[in-house]
């Protein structure tokens, strides 16, 4: 009930005016760093691309269209971490900050496999019987972890504390990613390397897509439409549905509250499981920190998209990625900020910034229960 | 007697729902108005757009000549008007001393320099702000003083968790203070007993008073005039006589028409 | 616990809470369960490389080392862990006896066998290829160098004596426990710390009791393990309830009285520390100088996240801005701007930048919802530090090369270099005292009673009118400030800054550092400090316990969530916290003391004749 429509009239605060300031100034930079790039590419001569950064040569249509596939393609992976965010959110109201090690150890799990199967020799000749294969351990291995985490960590700590969860989760995450370490040694793990086909570059409408791209995008939207199907037609994925909405009332109606919130650890696992062999694929190396970027970017897009709405964390996913991809180029460089490469990163975060301070509860509405709300 | 808060016109909608419509209402310097209707009336909003936890969607709120909507509920504070909550909430893990102390934050001013410095000036601030504490607590006699000043708020009983939040919003040093449902859960003595310092708040400390009730009796004893709302309008104002046997208000309370008088 | 009769017999009655003695009549699902878990932990520690990492660090040299102890610990605690049972009020402990001895050998032996099964395992396949420890000479370690054979059997067998030693603490009468432990824990101190007391005698010309003490490869010796063991039983006997009747002496002791005993403690402890670094070696120096700077920075979080209840994760954000503003106007060798002040005038600047990007990330976080803040806060640590490292803008921080060459803090009398612990440790101490005495007078001030207030439920402070914006910011930007200045400090003594050098990993550490000693409890705070940095060590700096280094980071985490579940007040907890955190049990100690008010609606609840009402502790 607190500010439920406050609207700051009369009571405005050096903050409030601090914060607009903030909002102004980054949706400026959008703007003029997008100006600036399309006065670029239209005439990289033209006074106003000169001002802004004399040094820029602007993209090639190909160039930008390369980044933004990249950018779609590690998205979607992004999205379906996000699922699990946005999941375990809905139903319990806590950030599980771990979720990026349950897609950390997916993708070791496709590491240790695919190596295995490379050395027998099956990787190779049979490919999409082994990445079946791969993928589907990787998610049995993945869901184990998140439900073992819910098990042992999270579950004596329901009714607690709203912060008291997300530091036990930052200490999973610490402990996972460190068992991981001790165990196979802090170094980065090579996949083996793919069939030839899939690193062609194949065309479609205008778009030149690589192989694994394709085969990425293709694996997430699979993974998408399976859970869709699960959450939205099947009588597990309304209750996970009614458990979000109110715990209570859920188990008044009789739903098995515990059970719906290990199946909602357990989905969100597979997916990050299957997110995970993507990373394999996409960048075919994996190191125990492998999860935690990878994990704040798939929050950042829950949140874009509007936490506790699945559709919305993989429209965030996607578009996080794209605009990850796309931005430093296509805002910093015009502005002339030199090595934009590195400030990829910093990008996502400023933009979890700017959607928290815009619109708080992302861009396509979030679902959360009022009680996870306050 | 002069006008110490108008409302004019108030009006929130939540998602198309009509809270509270077209409200006109009035509190003079000095009175005790109390305003009742039945569950999901809209009072608790009342209150809660009064504090400026929740702003009007149209309409406006004048106290002491000023509009306070768009005001954040510290700020409104700060200008004179407290108030208690329906679902009393405490600072439970607080003392009950510190309960009181910390309500007194809008009328003190001492900052860190003064706290890591120890001034004389923080000091003398921390004397009075103890002293008001405990005055404020000893208005409800013996109960909440002595060796109860120590301990955690959590450890008192029902009643005497109703009694600390008006304490608490007493230590605000208020022009106007908003009870919500003073006497629910007390027993009939502790309802007396209660009614009577609700009247004591005004003749002893100059308050105003605003408050929500559903106990008719308590109402009766105190009120100087009473505002019905239903559904979020205001269907009669007046006195307790005049409202008591107001058809409407019979109506709303008991869902049809009744003839004859109330109680 | 003393058990009436009377008790007992009820407790029979009801339904045989009483063990009927029989060696068989165990809970076998839990049995299976305990010794499964035990199994597993065993193999996991095995393969993380602790038993070939840390055996060539003896406890008793030639007899037993570390890497062993890694090991038999957890069947002592398994056997032990089995039979334990929560006691609640009102409640009778069970007799104890040959059942629950037989037990605790039942899950050592099944933990062991857990470790007979990864010899099987190592024999028969390799997994070297990713599991990095699976190695030949971790086959022969488990095998206690005389075979696998031997090893599958002394496994299975130790598992079940070391159980058994564990149950047994449960049927000794608590003398002889409590004459254990001492001895147990006393050997394992000297040994494990060999480190610190070797420098620390040494430091008091006292060399030949370490040269006496200790072996040539490090750990006791044979006869000294035995003097000790010898000394620890009689001071153990000798000093029974000594401690305990001193501490309630003190308590008896009367308000001015009490104060006296208290003002004396913290003189005498202040004048400790001022001493004895004057004896100590570099080494010691050193770890009380991280200890020191990690000291100051986890008292700053206290006030962000303790007091004030905001999650900051990011926190490392602002010990990056004190180290770089320093380095920046000290260094010639700073890039851009080099105006090469000295260090305390640099600080001064330094606490201005700091508060000032304090409102910066502060303003647009306060009002976020507590978890979105711990990720957007986290957030601003990694572009902090992302921007530090960008080639954009390394003609100011230098990017990946840092900024080097920062002179020491130099003061007259005295300089504070990386080089000389001692100084920097002198440095650390005043500071950390000032951080202290902040914290302890800003709690105690209307502040505290806002902050706190915010922390219990923040839409209510602000209708009692608490600007809570406001507050919370300048609670952030104190936190920033005693950051930075931790930060300052670090350029001083390192002498160079590096992006790497302010990892996410730092404000995870100091958040450990904070839960683990006791959120919100200045005390709870600088325990937290000098345990886990003094022992552990920082996420660069060596601890106490420098052989294990290479698993600090997986302790740290596995700490942290130890402590959320079973004791999320911390070591030394804040009183208002621990009673959040159990409030039944604390308003069930509260009426059984009779503190609860009980509702009666006469006055006279007021008169009742209690002692000292603020003498309520929580369970």
């Amino acid at each position: 009930m607190t500010s439920a429509i406050r609207k700051s009239g009369k009571g405005t605060t050096h903050v409030d005016r601090f914060l607009t300031l903030i909002r102004v100034m980054l949706i400026g930079l959008i703007v003029v760093g997008s100006l600036a790039f399309v006065a670029q590419q239209i005439d990289s001569q033209n006074p106003f691309a000169r001002w802004a950064n004399p040094d820029a040569t602007g993209l090639t249509a190909p160039q930008f269209k390369g980044l933004l596939i990249a950018g779609l393609s590690q998205g979607a992976m992004y999205g379906l971490i996000a699922l699990g965010y946005s999941m375990v959110y809905g139903v319990l109201g806590f950030i599980n900050f771990a979720h990026g090690e349950v897609f950390m150890v997916g993708a070791f799990t496709g590491f240790i496999a695919s190596n295995k199967l490379a050395d027998a020799g099956l990787w190779q000749d049979y490919f999409v019987l082994s990445l079946l294969f791969v993928v589907l351990l990787a998610i049995v291995v993945s869901t184990l972890t998140a439900v073992l985490m819910e098990a042992v960590a999270y579950r004596p700590l329901r009714g607690s504390p709203r912060l008291i969860p997300l530091i036990t989760s930052i200490g999973v995450s610490f402990f996972i990613q460190n068992v991981v370490i001790v165990l196979f040694g802090p170094g980065a793990k090579s996949y083996p390397a793919l069939p030839e086909g899939l690193s062609k570059q194949y065309r479609f409408l205008t778009f030149e897509i690589e192989g694994t791209k394709i085969l990425v995008l293709l694996v997430a939207a699979i993974s998408m439409a399976g859970l869709w199907y699960f959450v939205e037609r099947t009588k597990t994925g309304k209750a996970m549905r009614a458990v979000a909405e109110d715990k209570e009332i859920a188990a008044l109606m009789g739903i098995n509250v515990n059970r719906t919130i290990v199946t909602t650890f357990a989905v969100g696992g597979a997916m990050a499981g299957v997110a995970g062999i993507l990373w394999g694929i996409l960048f075919r190396s994996v190191i125990a920190t492998t999860g935690f970027l990878p994990g704040i970017k798939a929050f950042t897009a829950a949140v874009v998209g509007g936490i506790g709405n699945l559709g919305g964390a993989m429209a965030g996913g996607v578009s996080l990625g794209g605009v990850e991809a796309v931005a430093p180029l296509v805002i910093l460089e015009p502005l002339g900020v030199g090595g934009v490469s590195q400030l990829r990163d910093a990008v996502v975060f400023l933009l979890l910034i700017l959607v928290l301070l815009v619109k708080p509860t992302g861009l396509f509405g979030e679902r959360l229960s009022s009680e996870d709300r306050a | 007697m002069t006008r110490l808060l108008d409302i004019q016109n108030l009006s929130v909608t939540f998602g198309g729902l009509n809270a509270l419509n077209n409200l006109d209402f009035h509190v003079d310097e000095g009175e005790i108005v109390s305003v009742i209707g039945p569950n999901g009336a809209g009072k608790t909003t009342f209150f809660n757009m009064i504090s400026g936890m929740v702003t009007p969607s149209s309409g406006d709120i004048i106290f002491e000549g000023e509009s306070i909507v768009g005001l954040d509920p510290n700020q409104v504070t700060a200008l004179g008007i407290a108030r208690t909550f329906q679902n009393v909430r405490l600072f439970a893990n607080m003392t009950i001393l510190e309960n009181v102390m910390v309500a007194q934050h809008c009328r003190t001013k001492q900052g860190p320099f003064g706290a890591l410095f120890q001034t004389k000036a923080f000091k003398a601030e921390e004397e009075a702000i103890r002293a008001h504490g405990e005055k404020v607590l000893g208005f409800f006699g013996s109960r909440l003083v002595g060796y109860r000043l120590e301990q955690p708020a959590a450890v008192l009983s029902y009643a005497n968790r109703r009694r600390l939040e008006i304490a608490r919003a007493m230590a605000t040093k208020p022009k106007l203070i908003l009870l919500d449902e003073p006497v629910a859960g007390m027993n009939p003595k502790e309802s007396v007993e209660l009614t009577e310092l609700i009247g004591k708040l005004r003749s002893e400390w100059g308050f105003t008073v605003v408050m929500i009730e559903h106990d008719m009796g308590v109402v009766r004893d105190v009120s100087d005039r009473v505002v019905v709302l239903d559904h979020g309008e205001p269907i009669a104002q007046g006195s307790y006589e005049e409202v008591s046997t107001n058809p409407q208000v019979i109506e709303a309370y008991l869902g049809r028409p009744v003839e004859g008088a109330g109680r | 616990m003393t058990a009436t009769a009377a008790n007992a017999e009820h407790l029979d009655a009801q339904g045989g809470a009483v063990s009927d003695g029989s060696m068989l009549d165990q809970n076998w699902a839990k049995l299976v369960k305990f010794g499964a878990i035990g199994a597993i932990t065993l193999i996991f520690i095995a393969l993380s490389g602790m038993l070939v990492g840390l055996d060539p660090r003896p406890i008793i040299e030639g007899r037993f080392s570390l890497g062993y102890l890694a090991l038999i610990w957890l069947p002592i605690m398994a056997g032990y862990g089995m039979s334990s049972e929560t006691i609640l009020e009102g409640m009778v402990a069970r007799a104890k006896g040959a059942r629950e001895l037989m037990a605790g050998a039942i899950v050592g032996a099944l933990n062991g066998a857990g470790l007979s099964l990864l010899i099987v395992l190592i024999q028969n396949f390799d997994l070297r290829d990713p599991l990095v420890n699976w190695s030949p000479q971790l086959l022969n370690l488990l095998g206690f160098n005389n075979g696998n054979g031997f090893g599958i059997v002394a496994w299975i067998v130790l598992g079940a004596l070391l159980g058994l030693f564990g149950a047994s603490f449960h049927v000794v009468s608590s003398e002889v426990r409590r004459v254990i432990s001492i001895v147990v824990g006393t050997l394992l101190f000297v040994s494990i710390f060999e480190g610190i007391i070797v420098d620390l005698l040494k430091g008091f010309g006292l060399s030949p009791v370490t040269d006496f003490v200790y072996g040539l490869r490090g750990g006791l010796t044979d006869v000294s393990t035995i003097v000790i063991a010898v000394v620890a039983t009689v001071a153990a006997i000798y000093g029974k309830g000594r401690i305990k009747d001193a501490k309630a002496h003190v308590a008896s002791l009367e308000g001015a009285e009490r104060k006296k005993v208290n003002t004396g403690l913290i003189v005498g402890g202040a004048a400790l520390l001022v001493i004895l670094p004057l004896f100590t070696g570099k080494i010691t120096n050193e770890l009380l100088a991280n200890v020191g700077i990690f000291l100051l920075l986890a008292l700053g979080l206290n006030i962000v996240v303790g007091v004030a209840g905001i999650l900051d994760l990011g926190y490392v954000a602002f010990f990056a801005v004190g180290g770089y503003t320093t380095a920046i106007l000290t260094s010639p060798n700073s890039p851009g701007f080099a105006p090469e002040l000295p260090w305390i005038v640099a600080l001064l600047i330094t606490v201005l930048v700091a508060a000032l990007v304090g409102l910066f990330i502060g303003a647009p976080v306060i009002r976020m919802r507590g978890d979105y803040l711990a990720i957007v806060t986290l957030g601003f640590g990694e572009i902090i530090r992302l921007l530090l490292l960008s080639d954009w803008l390394s003609g100011v921080f230098g990017g990946a090369q840092g900024i080097t060459n920062i002179p020491p803090a130099d003061f007259g009398l005295f300089q504070v270099k990386g080089t000389d612990p001692r100084s920097v440790f002198y440095l650390v101490l005043v500071f950390s005292l000032l951080a202290i005495y902040v914290s302890w007078r800003l709690e105690k001030s209307r502040l505290g009673r806002a902050w706190m207030a915010i922390r219990e439920d923040e839409s209510v402070a602000e209708a009692m009118g608490i600007n809570t914006v406001n507050l919370k910011l300048m609670a952030f930007v104190v936190g920033a400030i005693l950051a930075s200045f931790g930060g300052a400090i670090f350029a001083a003594k390192v002498g160079s800054v590096f992006p790497t050098s302010f990892l996410i990993l730092i404000s995870i550490i100091i958040l450990v550092v904070v839960i683990v000693g006791g959120i919100g409890n200045i005390a709870g705070v600088i325990a937290g400090a000098v345990v886990l940095i003094g022992v552990l060590g920082g996420p660069r700096q060596p601890g106490l316990l420098q052989e294990f280094s290479e698993y600090k980071l997986l302790i740290y985490g596995a700490l942290l969530v130890w402590m959320m579940l079973k004791r999320p007040e911390g070591l030394i907890p804040n009183v208002r916290r621990a009673r959040e955190l159990h409030q039944d049990e604390f308003l069930q100690d509260a009426w059984l003391k009779g503190h609860v008010d009980d509702g009666s609606d006469d006055d006279d609840d007021a008169t009742d004749s209690l002692p000292d009402g603020g003498e309520v502790a929580p369970a």
